[in-house]
């Protein structure tokens, strides 16, 4: 992106994303990649983002919002500071994975793909997150939190809610 | 930091520089690293492929196909750049090992792209692994930038004339990348939807160009296998089946984890002495041997060596290597209802057999779990998994399909169990509703 343009991403992103698409044979290579760091930064992928994402790689608007549409990892709207993912697929529910979404979602009082008034914690039940001989398992942003009790998920909430508040 | 799990019988290959902080560069070096791509420099691509053949290597990713033949298929002279591709997607459920393969022992990937490349003639090499991933790929980009200031990767590596490239790449979150094809879309900046086959990757696959595609832990063994020799790493496995391989024990055992154990380790042994048995005095009811795909074995049945053909022999699939045993509490309905949720949402919807037919098999388990079944319900059932078979273009059709046929035949009692119009008559239904069932 020519320098006189305005980015609405941090210096350090922008750079990193004019050397993405150098990286490939073609740039559109660059589009999953680009779009998950820009989310990490903006928090979702919106509108803005979805737009200069498209005129970086030189596609369609369209064509960016049907490959956000497709990854599960992408979403369109903010999620709490602290987005807890847990895990109910086979491994985990047969050590606990229901439990655990029912106790924290009881704990957050929020539901599945809802987040706190205050923003703070957002809950998602998410499919095998990798962690099946550790089980059962919460990912909490990109974190892994395994061997999980209620006891130690409470710990691990109360944790990122001191984290929070300093 | 996850590690490998320690047992007597544990064979450390591919886990050889696991816990040896191995992540570091020097420190990889110090334990013969980057010697073996090294050695290869010095052999003929035929030689490579003939070694690779030589030690019974198939693929770890689940099919279990021969790797070096696999090589073998790329044409020798090609108008188009070949490529060299890392699937590190793993995401059926049951498997976690490529993971400590990344966490521990990050460069013996980039060895095996390395050695690949000189195999088939490739230039440049992908890493995929799936987005959740995120400090994993930390570890493999600080490898690969490690690699390039020495000069093992970029122009004239090792000192040599060849080129080579690495670029790794995140996924974000869809298991029907991990179908090789899928994820070419997925890294050609597409949606992770399935290319119809043939020209198979081979003969056309990323960009277009002749392409390799290995599991992670299939191309990690590679500088293994120049390592200790051909021979010798096919010898600590079974006829057909050479070597070792990663193991992810999980589900009602006392030591669940990671084991590096030969191929063909039986599998009664693995659960009751590797995996420390069932807790809590429990009897066995069932394992899913090879990740969440792969038809159950009942505890009558587990008396065969985990290797590609005894496992296939007794009806199932050795898959990914991800051993799931469910103890005697367990439910079958709810079991199969909770596999086919995920082959439900992770459907790419491309084709008709696959969307329609999971979701149906959703809404008809849902039905006997929660409910308000009919007799025909379980024959539909089993009717409509058998017609997904064979019938999709990449194989999620087959994997959410074969694992329901299995448990309506090998559990057809307890399926009957759930028409008495309540549902589930050994789980009363939980307070709560599963968020999105």
């Amino acid at each position: 992106m020519p320098a006189e343009k305005t980015t609405i991403f941090s210096p350090e992103l922008a750079a990193r994303f004019d050397r993405l698409v150098t990286l490939y044979p073609v740039k559109r290579s660059a589009l999953v990649p680009m779009l998950l760091y820009a989310q990490d930064e903006i928090g979702y992928i919106s509108d803005a983002v979805i737009a200069e994402v498209a005129e970086r790689i030189g596609i369609t608007e369209l064509d960016v919002r049907n490959v956000v549409s497709y990854y599960s990892l992408m979403r369109t709207k903010p999620v709490g500071k602290y987005h807890v993912q847990v895990c109910t697929n086979i491994a985990c529910m047969l050590r606990g994975g229901n439990e655990l979404l029912h106790h924290c979602s009881k704990r957050l009082g929020i539901g599945h793909k809802q987040t706190t008034p205050d923003g703070l914690f957002s809950l998602e039940e998410v499919e095998c997150i990798g962690s099946c001989s550790w089980a059962p398992a919460v990912q909490v942003n990109y974190d892994y939190h395994e061997n999980l009790t209620l006891e130690t998920m409470d710990k691990v909430l109360d944790e990122y809610r001191a984290k929070a508040s300093k | 930091m996850a590690y490998l799990t320690t047992h007597p019988d544990v064979v450390p290959v591919i886990s050889f520089r696991f816990g040896k902080g191995a992540a570091d560069i020097d420190r990889y070096l110090e334990l013969d690293g980057y010697k073996d791509v090294q050695k290869c420099f010095q052999m003929e691509p035929d030689a490579i492929i003939n070694e690779v053949k030589a030690s019974g290597l198939r693929g770890r990713g689940g099919a279990g196909f021969p790797t070096g033949l696999k090589w073998s298929f790329v044409p020798k002279e090609s108008a188009k750049p070949k490529y060299i591709l890392v699937n590190g997607d793993e995401s059926e459920p049951g498997t976690c090992k490529d993971r400590l393969i990344f966490e521990h022992d990050p460069h013996s990937v980039i060895e095996g792209v390395l050695i690949a490349g000189l195999a088939v003639g490739a230039r440049m090499g992908f890493i995929y692994l799936r987005g959740e991933y995120r400090f994993l790929i930390e570890i493999m980009e600080k490898a690969v930038a490690d690699a390039y200031q020495r000069g093992f990767l970029g122009k004239g590596i090792f000192g040599t004339k060849h080129d080579f490239e690495i670029v790794v790449q995140t996924g974000a979150g869809a298991y029907e990348v991990g179908e090789e094809s899928a994820l070419m879309e997925s890294l050609e900046g597409k949606r992770g939807v399935p290319r119809i086959r043939p020209p198979f990757p081979a003969v056309a696959g990323l960009y277009g160009g002749p392409t390799v595609i290995n599991n992670a832990e299939t191309l990690a063994t590679v500088p293994h296998i120049f390592r200790i020799g051909a021979k010798e790493y096919a010898a600590l496995g079974t006829e057909r089946n050479g070597g070792t391989r990663l193991y992810c024990l999980s589900g009602h055992l006392e030591k669940p984890g990671v084991y590096e154990l030969p191929m063909g380790y039986n599998l009664r042994k693995m659960i009751y002495e590797v995996g420390g048995g069932i807790p809590n005095g429990k009897k066995l009811k069932a394992v899913v041997p090879g990740g969440s795909s792969t038809p159950v074995l009942l505890p009558e049945e587990i008396d065969i060596g985990m290797d590609f053909d005894q496992v296939a022999k007794a009806g199932s699939m050795l898959g990914s290597g991800g051993v799931v045993v469910l103890d005697e509490t367990v439910c079958m309905v709810e079991f199969a209802l909770r596999t086919i949720k995920f082959y439900q949402h992770e459907s790419c919807g491309w084709c008709i057999p696959c969307r329609e037919g999971t979701d149906w098999l959703k809404k008809s388990l849902t039905r006997l779990h929660m409910g308000g079944a009919v007799d025909k319900d379980i024959d539909q059932i089993k009717y409509l998994a058998e017609n997904m078979l064979g019938r999709t273009f990449c194989p999620l059709g087959d994997a959410a399909a074969m694992p329901t046929v299995g448990f309506v035949q090998k559990f057809r009692k307890e399926f009957e169990d759930h028409l008495n119009g309540k549902g589930c008559p050994y789980h009363p239904a939980p307070d709560y509703e599963l968020a999105t069932v």
